[in-house]
């Protein structure tokens, strides 16, 4: 029977990701002090991706591991010190490995230079020159495959009384030899003792045994290469053979090298059918509540099937029940909803967990202590939404420890500890999760920010304004105060990158900063992007749905703070602000546009920084509503960026502020001069 | 068949010692680790067990002294999987009361000729 062993590569990829994590979290915390169960978890991941490369054919990532797993041992059983070099060395080993295992799921070829460059420093390391033996690449070579001369073998066999107790059986054995050729069997019940002093777990009988064939001897030893320790054991043959006895020790080798998994195959490029199929692993807990779910879902059914036996003899009675179930439906519907739901969100811990690494490097890179404490790691949010507030995490972290975290010294004048402490935490609000980054380091410069965002002409030059309003100027595009633009961030990309990011999750981040004492981010995102709390309005005919996160407030129009030009309503006048109208009938086509404003109301939404006001007929109720994409649907519409399907079957479609706030501006430009001279 | 208990801290090995067997006719159960072997193989007798070293929370040599002290698994045979690098392994199982071994790597062929040498 043959099995195709690349069956198995997926998951053996994916569980190498998962012990490369491991052993990366682990290398890290051996920084500080050193657990023995921390080492023997980096060791046995390096150990089962070293044991499954072989095993499924990666024979390059096997010989790598092979080291890997050795330095591990060593300092397993202390006769290595978890020092710093080490330890730099097995990092890079891990990110080297990664790349490569990466490169086999996608069936790219490795890069094996760098592979080979980072081996050579972990055989320094062992003290050894020569090449490390390559596990697998014993060719296998069966004992029966050796053609020995026909011959006969005598084989006395006499176990020692505790044989049985290894799990081993004299008749298995022998039926084993029986199978190498003619075997004839003599037994030595000798040493039996009389029934009742004779105690049935111990073994004994002794045999003699003819075996005759074209075999050597390895082959037969082979059979009890199991027992030899726990029997006494002479074969010999009858008729001499002198190259026998050299081959034995050969032979057994052989066997033990084992052979490749599947040979030949392992230089070839992969499937790339093994590419991630953006599956996520989901805990059985959630499964199970699942299908509870569904379980009470079809006793609902059911039950409201009962009622069903016609309409002629409905009665109040039957109403009651109809309503009851009603209920029911209505609260197994949102529970099942929920749960699937559940089935996306990932403990935030996937992206949190590469933040260990990723300060270790930049700390010692920029010559700054830094520790990192993380809270809330288990606080689920969306994979979607995970996936893509990885970079703008990254981007704030390393501006904590670049701009935020002061040098030691600088540290200690100010009267604080060596080290920094950047802190990671997450946790849900509301329909929400927040994650708040925080640095007790020297926070931000009002001032500086203030005259750097003069000079850029972001603000006016005599402005006042409040540290709120000071500390939002870092997410402009193009700002940025670092002295000096060193390697881990301050090229003036970023703040405003990380904002527009976080925003199109449909999430927002806010400063808040104490100079000299430290800087906090909060980044609030929705819990998933299949759902959203929308507002309903109707605009003409149609119904919209205006995401509620974007609406900053809705107004009735006082005719006089309208400012028309050639007849067309431009700007609104709220407060000290002018914000643009954006006509929606006209936007949407939807007919001819309302003569007068006044009958109608103004949505104000903000996107990008900026704020429009909507023109809607009716507002309507608020509700969550599921998002369906347009795009994969029908196309890309602009203004709009989605649709959904309301409670009586009609669809809806989902507005676009970002897009729709970008248009308003773009009008404006138009007539912006003039209108604000109407104005003034 | 015979009923198997895979014990492997690896889910490929793990996947792959399991479709072997079950391709062979076997019945198969799976442990994570030691210690959850030890749970299953208390409340399901097997007709044999193979087990991996190195594992959390229970290790493949500590599992097979736990088994061996058990009486329903006196006899029953214990395979170790173990690598060519540590040889030393061997030698602990056997004094842990293994019955074999099968070194890493190995292919499901040779994992079903091994196991029927001590099955039947």
């Amino acid at each position: 029977m043959s099995i195709d062993v690349s069956q198995f590569h997926q998951t053996f990829f994916e569980e190498s990701f998962e012990g490369l994590d491991i052993m990366e979290s682990g290398l890290l915390e051996l920084d500080d002090r050193t657990d023995p169960e921390t080492i023997n978890a980096i060791f046995r991941a390096a150990h089962s991706i070293k044991g499954g490369s072989a095993t499924f054919g990666f024979n390059e990532v096997a010989t790598f591991t092979h080291a890997m797993e050795t330095l591990l041992d060593e300092m397993r059983d202390g006769r290595r010190t978890a020092d710093r070099a080490t330890v730099d060395v097995l990092l890079k080993a891990v990110d080297c490995l990664r790349e490569t295992i990466a490169a086999l799921r996608d069936g790219k070829t490795a890069d094996m230079e760098q592979a080979r460059e980072i081996q050579a420093q972990m055989e320094t390391l062992l003290g050894q020159a020569t090449a490390v033996q390559d596990v697998s690449a014993t060719p296998v070579q069966n004992g029966d495959g050796v053609k020995g001369q026909p011959q006969t073998w005598e084989i006395v066999f006499k176990p020692r009384a505790h044989l049985l107790q290894t799990g081993n059986d004299p008749a298995r054995l022998i039926r084993e030899l029986e199978q190498l050729g003619a075997l004839k069997v003599q037994v030595n019940d000798s040493a039996l003792p009389p029934l009742d002093q004779m105690e049935p777990e111990r073994c004994y009988l002794s045999w003699r045994m003819r075996l005759g064939g074209p075999l050597d001897e390895a082959a037969i030893r082979e059979i009890f290469e199991w027992v030899e320790d726990d029997c006494e054991l002479d074969i010999h043959p009858l008729t001499p053979q002198p190259a026998a006895a050299e081959r034995k020790s050969e032979a057994r080798k052989e066997y033990t090298g084992g052979k490749p998994a599947s040979d030949g195959t392992a230089a070839q490029p992969r499937k790339t059918a093994a590419k991630d199929s953006g599956s996520i692993r989901v805990s059985i807990d959630k499964i199970d509540h699942l299908i509870n779910m569904v379980g009470e879902l079809v006793i609902t059914q059911s039950m409201m099937g009962n009622l069903d036996g016609g309409f002629e003899d409905f009665d109040v009675n039957r109403l009651e029940k109809l309503r009851e179930g009603l209920a029911l439906l209505e609260r197994n519907t949102r529970e099942l909803q929920e749960s699937v739901m559940r089935i996306r969100m990932l403990p935030i811990s996937f992206v949190f967990s590469r933040f260990p690494r990723m300060v270790h490097d930049l700390s010692q890179q920029l010559g700054k202590k830094v520790h990192l404490e993380m809270s809330g790691e288990q606080t689920e949010l969306d994979k979607t939404v995970m996936e893509k507030i990885g970079d703008p995490l990254v981007h704030l972290i390393r501006n904590s420890i670049d701009h935020g975290i002061e040098p030691p010294e600088a540290r200690l004048a100010a009267g604080k500890p060596e080290a920094g402490t950047v802190l990671l935490h997450a946790y849900h609000k509301g329909g929400n999760i927040v994650i708040e980054i925080s640095d007790d380091g020297a926070g931000f410069d009002r001032d500086k920010i203030l005259r750097k965002a003069k000079e850029k002409g972001l603000v006016e030059e005599e402005a006042q304004l409040p540290d709120d309003k000071i500390y939002e100027l870092i997410f402009q595009p193009g700002f940025s105060t670092a002295d000096t633009v060193s390697d881990v961030s301050g090229r003036g990309v970023g703040m405003d990158v990380v904002r527009r990011n976080i925003r199109e999750l449909g999430g927002n981040v806010e400063v808040n900063s104490r100079h000299g004492q430290g800087t906090t981010f909060s980044i609030r995102l929705p819990l998933t992007l299949a759902i959203l709390d929308g507002q309903l309005v109707k605009i003409g005919d149609e119904t919209f749905i205006i995401p509620l996160v974007s609406i900053v407030e809705s107004l009735q129009i006082k005719p006089e703070y309208v400012n028309s030009i050639a007849g067309r309503p431009q700007l609104y006048k709220l407060r000290d602000e002018f914000i643009p109208i954006l006509c929606s009938h006209r936007i949407f086509n939807l007919g001819s546009a309302p003569r007068s404003l006044s009958n109608g109301l103004l949505v104000v939404i903000e996107g990008s920084g900026h704020k429009a006001a909507l023109y809607v007929d009716e507002l309507l109720g608020q509700q969550q509503v599921v998002i369906k994409s347009l795009e994969t649907n029908f196309q890309r519409v602009a203004g709009i960026s989605g649709a959904t399907i309301l409670g009586d079957g009609t669809v809806a479609l989902i507005l676009d502020v970002e897009g729709l706030v970008h248009l308003a501006r773009q009008q404006g430009e138009i007539d912006e001069s003039k209108s604000i001279r109407a104005v003034a | 068949m015979a009923s198997i208990l895979a014990v492997d801290d690896s889910a490929s090995m793990r996947q792959m010692v399991s479709f072997a067997l079950k391709s062979a006719g076997h019945e198969v159960i799976e442990a994570e680790d030691g210690q959850k072997a030890l749970d299953l193989a208390k409340s399901k007798a097997v007709n044999l067990v193979i087990t991996d070293v190195n594992m959390p929370r229970m290790d493949g040599i500590t599992l097979i002294r736990e088994l061996r002290a058990l009486p329903s698994y006196k006899f029953t045979p214990i395979l170790l999987l173990t690598t060519e690098s540590a040889p030393e392994k061997k030698q602990q199982g056997k004094e842990a009361g293994a019955t074999g071994w099968l070194v890493k790597p190995f292919n499901p062929d040779q994992l079903l000729a091994t196991i029927n040498k001590v099955l039947g």
